[in-house]
């Protein structure tokens, strides 16, 4: 009950304190995968309901996160919790903060670039890939070279660094 | 099919979840077994992509048919029948030039489709478009390097993959033939325009297999009847591994 008026911002803070379930050194909200957090009003009283927006399509992540979400909130005293989904606008990796790009480098892995242009408005090029100019997350070396364009996890690309001899995660621009 | 409350519109986008669901079916397959590990790696990732494309188009059409069905129950309890896919998708994995021509005249299909439905008169279906073109253009570019890099390979690489590209092509017929519901969604400013996207198609395909030192086929006798339900034996298969567990404990959760 006492959580019946907590503030939409306290909210935000409290689900900061989740991370992501495959790169747990990134919260949901660094990601940029939680977009809206409001009270609302439903037929048993009032309501908070979060919209999150999936990563990858099919990313298996996305489950975990909305159940980590619903279940701190309970936890917090709130019990009537919504989740909406939200496609559109799509998520791409220029949501990520700068926080949590400089949590990936310092977890090893070569955070996105940052891209400017609207994705929609693209001319992309469909014959050939444009490899990203990734740096090694260790050594800060720009020697480096793709091993494959899938990785881990949909989100990332594997990279080789030639400097320091280390393999790593690159977190694909999308 | 038909007691849809919007039956076209059910129809359409089943064709389009249906062509995500068999083809990541069938990318799942080659789950170790790749050629090499980043190879088995990257084929799971399209097909884990593909997935998240057909749980989001068939929640859709569960929810556009309005009968109390969810996008599992649109997965596991239709018979081959009832799914909607083109019959290209279907296509058994073959030798890697078979699974890459396949995949690649398909991606180029996908893409060209998406990037229309991205501006339909239907914000689900451009939203789930607009989410998934930019998966489909790493597709694309996958599927057309590996033609290329096979095709202008050693002389047996360029043969299979002539073989594969000669032995796919009667099945890209039915990606451009139009028929009612094609034709209905278009003129509701939801469907994609096919014969745009044919030739976006035909330019795109015809520079890459130029690229790789392979001909283009001709366009003979094409197979079709995925879109209306008639399908080759390979689906029938396909769906028995697939909906093996659900249809054995249908209730079960976890």
């Amino acid at each position: 009950m006492v959580a019946a008026q907590t503030p939409v911002a306290e909210l935000w803070r409290w689900l900061a304190e989740i991370a992501d379930p495959e790169i747990p050194v990134i919260s949901i909200l660094d990601l940029g995968i939680v977009r809206d957090i409001a009270w609302t009003r439903s037929d048993d009283g009032p309501s908070v309901r979060v919209t999150v927006t999936p990563t990858y399509s099919g990313c298996p992540a996305i489950g975990v996160i909305q159940r980590e979400i619903v279940a701190l909130l309970h936890a917090r005293g709130i019990a009537d919790v919504t989740i909406a989904v939200a496609y559109a606008p799509a998520w791409t990796t220029d949501w990520l903060t700068a926080h949590g790009r400089e949590q990936l480098r310092a977890y090893g892995i070569s955070p996105p670039r940052v891209r400017a242009v609207a994705h929609a408005d693209d001319a992309i090029d469909l014959t050939r890939f444009v490899d990203e100019r990734a740096a090694c997350p260790r050594c800060g070396s720009e020697d480096v070279t793709l091993t494959s364009r899938f990785g881990s996890t949909p989100c990332k690309a594997l990279y080789a660094c030639a400097s320091c001899k280390e393999p790593f995660d690159h977190f694909k621009s999308h | 099919m038909t007691d849809a409350r919007d039956g076209a519109l059910f129809a359409y986008v089943l064709r389009l979840g249906d062509n995500a669901l068999v083809l990541a079916q069938r990318l799942g397959e080659w789950t170790a077994h790749g050629p090499i590990v980043e190879e088995d790696l990257a084929l799971t990732n399209v097909a884990l992509d593909l997935l998240g494309h057909a749980r989001m188009w068939l929640a859709y059409a569960a929810q556009v048919e309005g009968a109390g069905r969810d996008a599992d129950a649109l997965a596991y309890f239709r018979d081959q029948r009832a799914y909607r896919n083109v019959l290209l998708v279907e296509r058994p994995n073959g030798n890697y030039a078979d699974t890459m021509a396949r995949q690649f005249l398909f991606d180029v299909w996908h893409h060209a489709v998406l990037q229309q439905l991205g501006n339909a008169r239907d914000p689900q279906i451009a939203a789930i478009a607009n989410k998934a073109v930019r998966e489909v253009a790493y597709h694309v570019r996958r599927s057309g390097d590996w033609v290329t890099r096979l095709g202008d390979g050693t002389e047996l690489s360029h043969a299979r993959m002539q073989a594969a590209i000669d032995a796919a092509w009667p099945f890209t017929g039915e990606l451009f033939a139009a028929d009612a519901i094609d034709d209905e969604l278009l003129a509701r400013g939801i469907g994609a325009n096919l014969a745009t996207v044919h030739a976006t198609w035909r330019a795109h395909v015809e520079r890459v297999l130029g690229d790789a030192t392979l001909a283009v086929p001709a366009d003979g006798y094409m197979q079709r009847g995925g879109k209306d339900g008639r399908h080759t034996e390979a689906l029938s298969y396909l769906l028995a591994e697939m909906q093996s567990v659900a249809r054995s404990v249908p209730a079960q959760r976890w």
